[in-house]
């Protein structure tokens, strides 16, 4: 007599089915089961990203006013708008994996979730208004192509929206300065002082080594990330070295050179205490970069109250 | 902090990007009535003129098949490749196929 064998386990079945899916290299959707730590690990990254965006017109924000010609301004409105819009995908991504988004702001707001480190960099010049358009969002853009093909669907459609949009960030920003290159010596020096303010803190936008990058793995195996942060950094810096030399300026590392054998240039470390200084919220505008946006919160309170009940006064015609 | 009664209904956005062409989801947003779910879409979605028509619908009104019946709702297509152009083979000196 043959016995008849037990059905497997209903757990056991989703996770082999979940992992079919991304050994194929294919997409997992809202609805799909997923391990919790998967989607977990998907609400902090993309939640993180999505703040990192919001925070992120802070910096620039600053210039709006100040931008010297009406071409300037409109500009940096639509790249600041932008940035709002980016901020607005990667929340309507997050709430797919069943958070709310009055929890996302929550957490934000609370100093309870992280946003990129970079943002906590006060911008001082109006030439640090292209340097961000030409390192920050050309990191950005970096860590961004690769995630549009990350294992979950809705993240990887909002990476795709996002990283057509990011190329006339970086555009903007790199033909500014060129533009201020063409100018004045002190206008030169404005771009080379500013640069030499972005260079690290763009590097360290990659997050700290691999070796000390305990994550990463897991997130590589489940196909979140697609590469290493150590991969990125390289490629960011083999990418801009001669965009650097195009521009004029030097990049402020004196370890920087071509290594023929790698194939690579070489780079020096960054200051990894710095960095970790900056995500515990000891950077230079941490803290006014969470007040401001606190402000905007509860300044906008009226706002959102008022439409609410002007939807609820119509809808109760 | 106040305001936050409850929150705005999520909206899913369809947007045509051009004539000819089925409006195609490209995402979602809060909003708190119809109107202003139009108003939203159009500056989340369409700064570029990536359309000429928008759709908004109240996402707790879409009824949607659920993986678990994914196999009985979609199988039946499976085994009908004939329905695909690839499974016929015409020559390659056959022009215009
Ligand atoms: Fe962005
Ligand atoms: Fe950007």
């Amino acid at each position: 007599m043959t016995t008849i064998p037990a059905e497997p386990d209903l757990e056991a079945r989703l996770q082999a089915g979940f992992d079919a899916t991304i050994a194929r290299r294919d997409r997992i959707e809202p609805r799909d089961w997923m391990p919790d730590a998967y989607r977990k690990t998907l609400v902090r990254q993309i939640a993180q990203h999505a703040h990192s965006e919001i925070i992120g017109m802070q910096p620039e924000g600053n210039w709006i006013g100040r931008a010297p010609s009406l071409r300037r301004k409109a500009i940096l409105l639509a790249k600041v708008q932008d940035e709002a819009g980016h901020g607005l995908y990667l929340y309507s991504a997050c709430e797919t994996l069943g958070v709310s988004r009055a929890e996302l702001t929550g957490l934000l707001l609370s100093g309870r979730q992280k946003y990129s480190s970079i943002f906590n960099y006060p911008t001082l010049s109006y030439a640090d208004v292209g340097t961000i358009g030409w390192l920050v969002d050309g990191a950005a853009i970096c860590n961004q192509v690769p995630l549009c093909r990350t294992s979950y669907g809705p993240y990887g459609r909002a990476m795709i929206r996002i990283c057509k949009e990011e190329s006339f960030h970086q555009r903007q920003g790199y033909e500014l300065l060129m533009t201020m290159m063409r100018g004045t010596d002190e206008q030169r020096a404005m771009v080379q002082e500013s640069v030499d303010r972005f260079w690290w803190p763009s590097l360290m936008m990659f997050g700290p080594p691999d070796a000390n990058s305990p994550n990463s793995e897991r997130s590589m195996a489940w196909g979140i990330k697609r590469n290493s942060n150590d991969e990125l950094r390289q490629k960011f810096v083999d990418m801009t070295v001669p965009q650097a030399d195009a521009l004029g300026v030097t990049l402020p590392d004196p370890g920087l050179r071509w290594n023929e054998e790698r194939g690579h240039y070489d780079f020096g470390e960054p200051d990894w205490r710095e960095l970790a200084a900056v995500i515990r919220g000891d950077g230079p505008c941490n803290a006014q970069r969470l007040a401001h946006r606190r402000a905007a919160h509860d300044d906008g309170a009226w706002v959102r109250e008022a439409a609410t009940a002007f939807a609820e006064r119509e809808g109760a015609r | 902090m106040s305001g936050d009664r409850r929150e705005w209904p999520l909206y899913e956005v369809f947007v045509r990007g051009k004539r000819g062409l089925n409006h195609v989801h490209v995402g979602s947003l809060h909003a708190p009535d119809d109107a202003m779910a139009l108003r939203h879409a159009r500056d989340v979605y369409t700064r570029r003129n990536e359309g000429v028509s928008i759709w908004v619908v109240r996402a707790d009104a879409i009824t949607a098949s659920s993986p678990d019946e994914k196999d009985p709702l979609f199988a039946p297509s499976g085994d009908k490749v004939y329905r695909h152009p690839t499974f016929y083979e015409i020559p390659d000196d056959v022009p215009h196929m």
